[in-house]
């Protein structure tokens, strides 16, 4: 029986850790590898790093991090951030990293999600899918960090996706992403019913039963944590922590 | 020192960064001056099996020089991965044949619902006392990412069970010849604990 994953999904910004609230307001929190040394004493399962500025930047990864990253982790490992070719996916790869995660390219041009699962196989390629409501609420796909609205919605886009080849899709509600509010489980409900790619919510977790409620009545294969893997509680200082393991066994069952 | 057989791609440098941080002496290479001098070997896992295969066979002298490592000189030899499944006499994944040095066969899991790559954490058990299996807790764990796995012909090859949908071998031996179908570079004190056994070796 496999484990159900619980992912630390850990923000780049610059050469900084930071967390952010609905996608803004991003707060210092540490030294990326530094953290991997404290997942690795904690046993975390897999470890997620997104550059959130690397998109906006129209620049590629900070390499000299992602090596320093790799060099740390004794966990699988992925990376997302201003990745939009196969040669630079190889580059992460090459690097140590076990996948790398996709939006705003896969948006461009969804033919990169087909060319990265030839080159590597599936499993090697996230498409992170970041959804928010319009004005008018509807819930749409949203690229380059939150910003740009795309025209399409999560089910739809989700679907096509695993079509393109994508081994998993890493789910994220804007709206509770950093809110501690739970997870907007109707959309990751609608999202894993829809693929048969395991499905990676985030966005709003704040307490172990918010996990469980991901995997129970949201079908979500796999649960990622922000806030809670790096503050102490919500409000307070930072602290990079992980859920204590028997907790989650009776959460998962795992 | 550990030779870590070097194909051209994958992820080598996650496998020299555990060994490096079990103070093992190891060396990425493909260079058979440099394998003539290896103590012990590692083959790990790049790619589809005839694309391995291929770059074995396409090297001038690399798969008599392998041949002779392994099962003249004896040399302890752990394929990871995809290298455990290089070990077996074929696999429905290709057409070319195996190393062949443990018979077993690899073939791919059965699409009877289970996700397929089999991904993520899963527990083994051992199968008996064997110096690579020693040392562990009670509950075992690995990760994984694989599509098809191996079957030894023979039940005394096999050194960890793992279960997806049906029981697989995780682990394979035969004298100085082993194979783990997981990543023991991604697999915290576990990892550690297997590739510190094979460093024992």
């Amino acid at each position: 029986m496999l484990r159900t994953r619980v992912i630390p999904v850990l923000l780049l910004r610059g050469e900084s850790l930071v967390k952010t609230v609905r996608f803004k307001n991003p707060a210092y929190i540490g030294d990326p590898s530094n953290a991997c040394r404290i997942f690795n004493e904690l046993e975390v399962d897999e470890l997620t790093f997104l550059d959130i500025r690397a998109t906006h930047e129209r620049r590629e990864p900070n390499w000299r991090v992602l090596k320093e990253i790799s060099e740390e982790c004794f966990m699988p490992v992925s990376y997302g951030g201003g990745i939009d070719s196969v040669a630079m996916a190889e580059k992460v790869l090459k690097l140590g990293f076990e996948k790398v995660v996709v939006n705003s390219a896969a948006m461009r041009d969804p033919a990169l999600v087909t060319a990265i699962a030839k080159a590597f196989g599936s499993q090697s390629v996230i498409v992170a899918i970041d959804v928010d409501r319009s004005f008018w609420g509807n819930q749409y796909c949203f690229s380059v960090s939150g910003t740009k609205k795309n025209r399409i919605a999560p089910v739809d886009w989700a679907r096509r996706v695993e079509e393109l080849g994508a081994g998993e899709i890493l789910l994220t509600s804007v709206r509770r992403e950093g809110t501690w509010s739970g997870f907007d489980l109707d959309l990751i409900k609608a999202v894993a019913d829809a693929v048969n790619i395991p499905v990676i919510a985030h966005g709003g977790a704040g307490s172990v039963g918010d996990i469980g409620a991901a995997v129970r009545q949201g079908h979500a294969s796999a649960v990622a944590l922000g806030s809670m893997v790096v503050y102490q509680k919500k409000g307070m200082g930072v602290l990079v922590n992980f859920p204590d393991e028997r907790q989650l066994r009776e959460e998962l069952g795992r | 020192m550990i030779l870590i057989l070097d194909y051209g791609l994958g992820n080598l440098g996650s496998i020299r960064n555990m060994l490096d941080h079990l103070n093992l002496e190891c060396l990425i290479s493909a260079d058979h001056k440099d394998l003539e001098k290896a103590e012990k070997l590692i083959l790990p896992g790049v790619g589809s099996f005839d694309t391995a295969i291929e770059r074995i066979q396409g090297t001038p002298g690399l798969k008599e020089l392998l041949d002779h490592k392994a099962l003249v000189e004896k040399i302890p030899v752990l394929g990871i991965c995809l290298g455990m499944q290089l070990l077996t006499n074929g696999s429905e994944e290709g057409q070319l044949p195996g190393l062949g040095w443990i018979p077993a066969a690899t073939k791919r899991f059965p699409a009877n619902g289970l996700k397929i790559p089999h991904m993520g954490w899963n527990l083994v058990r051992p199968t008996g006392d064997h110096p690579l299996t020693r040392g562990f807790a009670d509950e075992i764990r690995f990760y994984f990412v694989h599509s098809y796995y191996v079957e030894v012909a023979d039940p005394a090859h096999s050194l960890f069970k793992c279960h997806y949908g049906l029981d697989f071998d995780a682990a394979v031996g035969r004298d100085n010849i082993f194979g783990v179908q997981f990543h023991p570079e991604k697999s915290h004190r576990f990892g550690k604990q297997l590739l510190k056994n094979f460093g024992a070796l």
